[in-house]
């Protein structure tokens, strides 16, 4: 029944995304059938997934397809599902959003039925990526889902350097997926590649190594880690705000579900695997946070934060990884259920927030930070939609970032007061990570802090913002949706912690790992507690304010322009920029960024004209890609001269391959 | 006595922190100074066999050399020198600090592997002294001045010093002479050298000083 | 709740503003004046109560809002913190990230809405703000890490009621360190020199001041009354810990936490008059040497507790 439901939503995606691809010109049509597709392909694979919670884990025995060991097979178990739940709510939710989005495309001609036809495909995808059970079944979804992205990426491929942000993303994602065959083909030794049967083939230390490092490798190139994020910054801003959305809330956590999925074929962890998978997220963190706190296009500083996000849920699992290693049962549970709540916590806010830069840049045409402002005013259901997001992402209570945060922290915490065995490797563990999730929350506060006050407070910097209305309503939907998510999940947080331990004991069982005394879930108090505080935070906040309000009511209230210690004629120009914000931490952290700062000075007798302008491009990019690509193509532009044109001395090659053949088999 | 060793160690370790972290060459010749105090308590505060004339006599001595002789000849140094009183540093002054606790973490985890034989009642003896060696390595490196490159030259002193006090049971006398021996000559000559230097090229810095090289 | 617990609550929520008349008393002393009264602060809110507002006409409900928010915030972090030295079973596991994290919400909301008048001085507070309090929270974390590893609990009543003599006796120098560290992190995060300078309105060295230019009347009362009770909060973390070794209980704890908040007030109006403000440049500097006070804190303890 599971899969048969499965089965449908699959074909639903497909079914859609072909007529898609033939249906030109009917606008009015497409609209409809486009989200229509994702919502009842999603509908059906969310009752799926909640039947699977509901009656345990399902598996297809599944049918050979035409290629050589490749077997169309399915499966939910919670591993999955967890993934699959966050894929399909946000695929639909973005279709509802894109309703809205795409019409002023529509209007200007461009081709949306193309669109939603790789939108579907492109969630269809991502379905199957996390319910195969077969390795070529799950290539085969990876592979699609990485080229239906690229051609949303591509939407505007009028635009230069969107046209340069595909192709950069296109060499990204198939370097990682060379990194898959490579590891398939090692695991898939035996002959099969359904997963039942997945194995390493002695079994020996090296090998196991060898493959974490090709895993981490190939799906942390699509996860996001530094230093294979290159491509984010890139065709995160370059495609349509819901792409982005989709793409940085659920596309990149198909690389976590990966690393999961395929490290429990690999054995009981040692803890250098715990340690990688630590401090590369610790390096993904901070890095994610200082490049996203020097942008100045409002996507590209989300993109970075995407990046941020995902160190921290490398945080998490490089805990719980060291919590198996070293048998500190609350350490490996909570490192595990913190990585699993702060994904679809991710998920939620991110494309949160990607809705409300897509509505801003809609309704204002441009994506500079230093030109917006005031957009509060003007736009107040996507400025309170953004300030929850930007108050969910730096993860404060009562929202839903700080529930998946704390329980990273008390992994961190367990690892420190554990007594017993390796326990000053745990201790200084846990101390790396609240350390780093300490200075990475302080600064994505800067960046968020920034990213918000400045877009949509104060008075607007140009007038592009100054004319600015209010988005159209099925994206406001989608974004009061996710708001409401945000509070509702901060305020669950017994109820989530108790949904997801049994994941965390499926994973540990899954490394071989059988702790006692965790069959109900530890510091369940913690989280009631913090549901009680954040409550009445809430309350006393409104009792407070509402005290205030009634005794101002008897005062003489007046309104007036801003005092600013006596300014007598502030302009809007005068304000604090995002520049201007950022430069404290940026000087700071100065040799970390590579920021390029070019001033030219109001010179002469009397202060002509002058300006000032400053970039961060990723540092990672310039010193390590790009010089490795222009040496590669020296190489290789050197092969050229094979190259020629000349017909005689192709057919010379030929000869003399069909010669080489026939001696090397009769001698 | 371990609260008293303990405590002077880890004076130890905060002076470095605030040797790689100050900016004015007065205030690092002053710290340098304290160090030297603190490391001739040393032998007063680790002797096992009890409080004899000869430990006491050694340790003011060194007291009185690197309190009190060195920081003077140094600042005679600077005074006459004429250049300016900020350290110009390589690496700078946060990035020293984080390299300083980097270098301390290294002492400690070099320590446990090394688990060297120590004759001394504190667990941190031996760390304390690989870091006093780094934090003057680090000096002696990361600056321009020709005076705090002395003055990293005595903080390794020191720690080689406090190693030595550790590991070996009884004071070497005639070991312990010569190092400090070895000591003083190298700041007087290095305290007459820069004074030349200074005369003959009008600064100390060692940076510009490599244009010397034919 | 006991009453020792609840004279601990109330003592914040009522004295809090006495500590500021205590540290501009003690700074008064050294600069041979006469100073303000002890108790200013209160008729100073008093005041303020009695007037009306006036509201920007940039701003946006997030500047009406954000100050009562921030003292129910600080108000509830205070709540977490204060009664779990007599009571010990005050709390649960992980609420020193709650109480954290609680202020940090509150610094965001004060950043956000100093961003809402659109002013270029509160923008440049704004910004000060958020670098000082990136490098400070690290250090507050690592700083309470160091706790919870040696006294093998993690929240504040476990923490403190398993720091006794045994603890003290073999990691003494590591606690001794965090406390100096929770020195400088309580000096940074109340804006007092050598960081900021609270009495000047000038721009070279405004962080917190400068963010509630545009606050008035009762919104301003708020304000104030949150800033000295976040002052008495950490100055209290700092005085628990280091008051930790007597190993007083029930009343005794009482009178000693009074005795050390009157002395940590004498000690903040000490070094304001004594050190100079640091320049920009250099405070991240001394932030950073309180991470690294912290982390050495951590490794001495986890050498000694070996």
């Amino acid at each position: 029944m599971v899969i048969s439901l499965l089965i449908a939503s699959l074909s639903l995606f497909l079914a859609g995304s072909f007529l898609l691809l033939f249906l030109p010109g009917k606008y009015r049509a497409v609209r409809v059938i486009g989200p229509a597709t994702t919502l009842s392909g999603s509908v059906s694979g969310i009752i799926a997934s909640v039947f699977s919670f509901i009656s345990g884990p399902v598996e297809s025995t599944g049918f050979a397809l035409s290629t050589p060991s490749g077997s169309f097979a399915l499966g939910i178990d919670f591993l999955s599902a967890l993934f699959a739940i966050p894929v399909l709510v946000i695929s639909s939710l973005c279709a509802i959003y894109g309703i809205g989005y795409l019409k002023p495309f529509e209007e200007s001609g461009k081709d949306t039925a193309r669109f939603w036809s790789f939108f579907n495909l492109l969630s269809g995808s991502m379905l199957l990526v996390t319910v195969s059970r077969n390795a070529l079944l799950f290539l085969l979804g990876w592979e699609v889902m990485a080229v239906s992205s690229f051609f949303l990426v591509m939407f505007e491929a009028g635009k230069e350097s969107v046209r340069k942000a595909g192709w950069t993303y296109l060499v990204a994602t198939h370097l990682g997926t060379a990194c898959l065959l490579v590891l398939f083909s090692m695991l898939s030794s035996g002959g099969s590649m359904n997963f039942s049967d997945l194995a390493l083939p002695d079994g020996t230390a090296f090998g196991a190594g060898v493959a974490f490092v090709l895993a981490m490798t190939g799906f942390g190139a699509k996860a996001g880690f530094v230093p294979l994020h290159v491509w984010l910054p890139e065709a995160h801003p370059s495609a349509p705000s819901n792409v982005s959305a989709v793409m940085s809330g659920v596309m990149i956590k198909t690389g976590i579900y990966g690393i999961l999925r395929f490290l429990l074929f690999l054995g009981f962890p040692p803890a250098w695997w715990g340690w990688v998978i630590l401090l590369t997220g610790i390096l993904s963190g901070i890095a994610g946070v200082l490049f996203a706190l020097a942008q100045h296009d409002i996507k590209r500083l989300l993109a970075y934060s995407s990046v941020e996000n995902i160190g921290i849920i490398a945080i998490g699992l490089g805990l719980g990884f060291l919590g198996v290693s070293y048998r500190i049962p609350a350490m490996a549970y909570l490192g595990f259920v913190g990585a699993i709540l702060h994904t679809l916590n991710h998920s939620v806010f991110k494309s949160l927030l990607f809705m409300g830069a897509g509505s801003v840049v809609r309704e204002t045409g441009c994506k500079q930070l230093d030109r917006l402002g005031g957009l509060m005013k003007r736009m107040p259901s996507t400025g309170i939609s953004f300030l929850t997001g930007s108050a969910a992402i730096s993860g404060f209570p009562p929202l839903n970032g700080f529930i998946s945060e704390l329980i990273i922290y008390l992994a961190a915490f367990s690892g420190l007061t554990a007594g017993t065995g390796a326990s000053s490797s745990a201790a200084l563990a846990g101390l790396l990570a609240a350390g780093s999730l300490a200075l990475t929350g302080g600064l994505a506060l800067a960046c968020f802090t920034r990213a918000f006050g400045i877009v949509f407070l104060g008075e607007p910097r140009s007038s592009c913002a100054e004319n600015a209305r209010e988005t159209a309503g099925s994206m406001r939907f989608s974004m009061w949706f996710l708001s409401a998510a945000c509070i509702v999940l901060g305020l669950a947080g017994p109820v989530l912690l108790e949904f997801l331990w049994p994941a965390a004991g499926f994973l540990c069982h899954g490394f071989g790992y059988y702790p006692e005394g965790v069959s109900s879930p530890l510091f369940k108090n913690t989280l009631e507690m913090v549901t009680l505080v954040s409550a009445s935070l809430i309350l006393g906040t409104a009792v407070l304010f509402r005290a205030k309000t009634i005794l101002l009511s008897r005062r003489r209230v007046t309104a007036a322009p801003t005092w600013d210690c006596g300014y007598s004629s502030p302009v809007p120009s005068m304000q604090y920029t995002a520049s201007s914000f950022a430069e404290p931490v940026i000087r700071l952290f100065g040799k970390s960024l590579g920021t390029r700062q070019s001033f030219r000075e109001p010179g002469g007798l009397f202060p002509g004209k002058s300006s000032f302008s400053s970039e961060t491009p990723d540092m990672y990019r310039e010193k390590l890609y790009r010089p490795v690509f222009e040496r590669m193509e020296r190489l290789f532009s050197s092969l050229r001269m094979i190259q020629h044109g000349r017909v005689n001395l192709y057919i010379l090659y030929i000869v003399a391959a069909l010669f080489s053949l026939l001696v090397w088999k009769l001698g | 006595m371990t609260a008293y060793i303990d405590i002077i160690l880890v004076g130890l370790i905060l002076s470095n922190f605030i040797l790689l972290g100050s900016s004015r060459l007065g205030n690092c010749i002053r710290i340098a100074a304290w160090q030297g105090i603190m490391v001739g308590l040393l032998p007063m505060a680790t002797a096992e066999a009890g409080f004899s004339f000869r430990i006491a006599a050694l340790g003011s001595a060194v007291i009185v050399l690197k309190g009190f002789v060195f920081p003077k000849l140094l600042s005679r140094a600077l005074r006459e020198s004429d250049t300016s009183r900020e350290v110009q540093p390589f690496i700078g002054y946060t990035a020293s600090l984080i390299a300083g606790v980097l270098a301390l973490s290294a002492s400690f985890w070099l320590d446990g592997r090394l688990n060297l034989p120590i004759h001394s009642a504190s667990a941190i003896v031996v760390p304390v002294s690989l870091s006093l060696m780094f934090t003057g390595l680090f000096l002696v490196v990361a600056r321009r001045m020709a005076i705090t490159q002395v003055i990293g030259y005595l903080v390794l002193e020191n720690g080689i010093y406090a190693l030595g006090l550790a590991i070996v049971r009884d004071l070497p006398f005639l070991v312990e002479l010569g190092v400090l021996m070895d000591v003083f000559v190298a700041v007087f000559v290095m305290g007459i050298a820069i004074y030349r230097i200074n005369r003959e090229f009008d600064h100390i810095d060692s940076h510009r000083l490599a244009k010397l090289k034919g | 709740m006991s009453a020792e617990g609840l004279l601990l609550l109330l003592s914040g929520f009522l004295l809090s503003p006495l500590l500021q008349g205590v540290i501009n008393r003690t700074k008064a002393v050294f600069a041979g004046r006469k100073g303000s009264p002890l108790l200013q602060q209160y008729r100073d809110m008093a005041k303020l109560l009695r007037k009306g507002a006036v509201f920007s006409t940039t701003t946006t409900g997030i500047f009406r809002i954000a100050p009562s928010a921030v003292l129910v915030l600080v108000a509830a972090a205070y709540t977490l913190l204060a009664p779990s030295t007599v009571e010990s079973g005050w709390g649960f596991p992980g609420d020193l990230i709650l109480f954290v994290y609680c202020l940090g919400l509150a610094r965001f909301l004060t950043v956000t809405a100093a961003l809402d008048t659109g002013s270029s001085f509160e923008g440049m507070g704004a910004s000060r703000e958020v670098l000082y309090s990136a490098l400070a929270e690290p250090a507050l974390i690592i700083g309470l890490a160091v706790l919870a590893r040696v006294s093998g609990e993690m929240s504040f009543s476990g923490v403190f009621h398993g720091l006794g003599d045994s603890e003290w006796l073999s990691a003494g120098t590591a606690l001794a360190i965090v406390v100096v560290s929770f020195l400088i992190v309580m000096l940074a995060e109340n804006s007092r020199i050598p960081f900021d300078d609270p009495n000047t309105h000038l721009e070279l060295t405004m962080v917190h001041e400068v963010m509630v230019l545009d606050c008035s009347g009762p919104d301003f009362a708020l304000i104030t009354y949150g800033a000295s009770l976040k002052l008495w909060l950490f100055a209290s973390l700092m005085v628990n810990l280091a008051i930790s070794p007597l190993g007083l209980s029930g009343y005794a704890q009482v009178a000693g936490f009074l005795g050390g908040m009157l002395f940590a007030g004498i000690l903040v109006g000490t070094i304001e008059s004594v050190t100079a403000r640091l320049s920009l440049l250099k405070t991240p500097g001394l932030l950073t040497g309180a991470g690294a006070l912290a982390v050495l804190a951590f490794i001495l303890a986890a050498r000694y507790l070996q």
